[in-house]
């Protein structure tokens, strides 16, 4: 451990620039499948736990349509309008009906569709891990030290023109609004003409339209299984868990900070310390939380 | 109608338990010997439980089309029951119990990976009944102590070391090796690095990094970030076909330039399809290979069986090595039941411990523990062409890796 401190700050303080790079590539993938997340559970109040193979199986849609030598620009809208529909069709199917329940039918529900869509991606796909090589070049730096994809940069740009576009859709349009006013309250937004049912389904719809160009990336960037979904779902509900629901800046910041510090963690302690720490960020923003709550906090006698 | 779905429920249980205790307890009827296993056929390791399957019916059928299996002067025909564990280690052992139980399978042949037969491991041994497993690598299955299982292949600790001896002949002061290792953190792979390591300290090499990788983490950028700031001798990478698959990925990315790269699952991760360009000269162990000069009575050489199977499946353009493997353990039960002479499960078990024979798949002669130590593990280097070369010593090596990107 104090080897790698020497190494990256006296040694060799450049690598802490791939370092960032990494981190924020990986931040920006995570910020993604977490704000869909956010949505969701702020709007309708469901815990998605098959958000993870809602980004795997956009990942596979990327695979399949990569197969024809499409472009990624034409991947990513295609991926994205496949997906908004299976959100519309999962939500038409299943969701609508356990909206109303408590909090553990929706756990349940979303659990076993994460458990079929493994499936059928295995029979599908196979279990064999899959990989999406585009052939975009990579550019050197510092003498070869540091080494930027292209296709990763690509990946950046496409991922936050995408997060602005949602968050001026969110702001301006009238369904945005009437999804953050449902949010709110959905009764209000009921009482005032707004078809909440419509919205909860455009809701989800979009979440697995955000999901899917999340799985893009992903697909690009790493590698494909049809069982690493949960992996996508763990960090994203550490997420959102840590950024509070509806605050889109907030999951983005916490998106970027748990890429940063699972890539300084990684680096630092040993990569095999580099999944625990999103969720140990998680367990202390909890304490912390719960610590300054205190005040606040009242006996009923 | 809730009463009559019990009522109904009921007697079906009631007669299928009768049918249960009526069923005749049998393996060898009339006169063909049926072998149990129970194989991965649908879950993660479908493709892998598939090539297995199909190396074990290959077998059974040459053996059966060449006379089959003569004892005490009759000839029986082989055949295999199979059911599918659907990749769980419990629903393995749940099958292996069944087979046993309730089919009265007294022979098995293994399923598919090292986590697989050590779920099923203890049920054969509790009964009593002989395993021949071909698929499960992991060394701890032979410090168990089991008496009936029986592994054809080589033994995991021995897949990468052999790349450390390598790195050692190629270098003129062994000792100054420096060695970069990132392994995945479950029994298989830490199996491999235990080999490693052994090897590494046989030398004096030093380790300049030793990573575990998660298993649920598809990027390992910080470690080859590692590699690229401290430049070592030889990379070592395990951790099945993710691992590789991720690795040469990244390594294709970072541009990362060493003499020597080694790691499992080159095959199955398609490495030199996906970065011919990084994969040129990683070395790739392997259990077995078609152009080993080794033969049998049965198969004939490694050569002749690899031309057999793919005539059987020609959906194949290369044969995976768990098929090969596969068909050599159906072939020592075949040498096991003409040495008892006879189907006693004791007197089967102790042939196969006796049993030391050349086959197309290699050299087989198992250690009191049961695991085969005539056969040594390959390696394999991958060459810019894109094939992959034995490596027997390191005369045969391409060294330094030669690169572009």
């Amino acid at each position: 451990m104090l080897d790698n401190i020497q190494l990256l700050f006296v040694w060799a303080p450049i690598i802490n620039v791939q370092i960032i790079l990494e981190g924020i590539f990986l931040g920006a993938v995570f910020a993604l499948s977490a704000y869909g997340l956010a949505l969701v559970w702020g709007v309708m109040n469901i815990k998605n736990l098959a958000q993870g193979d809602f980004v795997i199986m956009g990942g596979y849609l990327s695979l399949a349509f990569s197969q024809y030598n499409l472009s990624i620009f034409l991947i990513l809208p295609l991926v994205m309008i496949i997906m908004f529909f299976y959100g519309l069709i999962v939500y038409r199917l299943m969701i609508r009906r356990v909206i109303d329940q408590d909090m553990f039918t929706s756990l349940l529900a979303t659990f076993g569709l994460s458990l079929l869509m493994q499936q059928v991606m295995n029979l599908i796909w196979g279990p064999e891990v899959q990989i999406i090589d585009l052939d975009f070049p990579v550019y050197d730096a510092f003498d070869g030290f540091v080494t930027i994809p292209s296709i990763k940069i690509i990946s950046l740009i496409l991922a936050g023109m995408l997060s602005l576009g949602i968050v001026l859709f969110m702001k301006k349009s009238r369904t945005g609004q009437a999804i953050r006013a449902t949010a709110q309250d959905p009764r209000a937004a009921r009482v005032l003409g707004i078809d909440t049912d419509k919205i909860y389904e455009f809701t989800f719809s979009l979440n697995s339209a955000i999901c899917g160009a999340a799985g893009v990336f992903v697909s690009v960037i790493w590698v494909l299984q049809p069982f690493y979904g949960i992996t996508y779902s763990v960090r994203s509900f550490a997420i959102v868990t840590a950024a509070g629901l509806g605050n889109l800046p907030a999951v983005i910041t916490a998106g970027f900070g748990i890429g940063l510090f699972e890539k300084y963690v990684g680096a630092i302690i040993g990569t095999a310390y580099e999944v625990a720490a999103p969720v140990s960020m998680l367990l202390i923003v909890l304490v912390f939380r719960q610590i300054s709550m205190k005040k606040n906090r009242q006996a009923v006698k | 109608m809730i009463n009559k779905l019990i009522l109904g429920i009921g007697t079906s249980l009631v007669l299928s338990l009768m049918g249960l205790t009526t069923t005749a307890s049998a393996k060898v009827e009339g006169d063909t010997i049926t072998l149990g296993s129970s194989i991965s056929l649908t879950g993660k390791y479908a493709t892998n439980g598939l090539h297995t399957q199909r190396g074990y019916d290959y077998a059974v059928d040459v053996i059966n089309n060449s006379g089959g299996v003569k004892v005490g002067g009759k000839t029986y025909k082989l055949a295999v029951k199979y059911y599918d564990d659907e990749s769980t280690p419990a629903r393995g052992a749940q099958l292996a119990e069944r087979l046993i139980q309730q089919d009265g399978i007294e022979f098995m042949l293994g399923p598919y990976s090292s986590g697989m037969t050590k779920a099923i491991a203890p049920v054969s041994e509790k009964f009593g009944v002989p395993m021949v497993e071909a698929e499960g690598a992991s060394r701890s299955l032979f410090t168990q102590g089991y008496k009936y299982l029986f592994a054809v292949l080589s033994t995991s600790e021995q897949y990468l070391s052999t790349a450390i001896e390598l790195a050692a002949q190629s270098s003129s002061d062994p000792s100054s090796v420096r060695v970069a290792m990132a392994f995945e953190s479950d029994p298989f792979s830490m199996d491999v690095r235990a080999g490693v390591v052994d090897a590494i300290n046989k030398y004096g090499m030093k380790t300049v990094i030793d990573d575990q990788l998660p298993a649920d983490l598809s990027d390992m950028s910080t470690t080859l970030t590692k590699v690229k700031a401290l430049k070592p001798d030889i990379l070592i990478v395990s951790g099945h076909s993710k691992g590789a698959a991720t690795a040469a990925r990244q390594i294709n990315e970072m541009k990362i330039n060493l003499p020597m790269i080694a790691m499992t699952h080159c095959e199955a991760a398609k490495v030199q399809e996906k970065f011919p360009k990084a994969a040129n000269g990683f070395l790739c162990p392997t259990q077995w290979v078609e152009t080993l000069s080794k033969s049998d009575a049965m198969f004939g050489t490694a050569a002749e069986w690899n031309a057999g199977f793919k005539k059987a499946h020609p959906s194949y353009s290369s044969v995976p090595y768990q098929s090969a493997q596969a068909s050599a353990a159906v072939y020592v039960f075949k040498e096991a039941f003409e040495a008892a002479n006879n189907f006693d499960q004791d007197d089967v078990r102790d042939a196969i411990s006796g049993v030391e024979m050349e086959t197309f798949y290699g050299d087989i002669k198992f250690s009191d523990a049961g695991n085969n130590i005539a056969k040594p593990m390959f390696m394999r280097q991958i060459d810019s062409s894109g094939s992959y070369n034995l490596v027997e010593s390191s005369k045969d090596m391409t060294f330094p890796r030669n690169v572009s990107y």
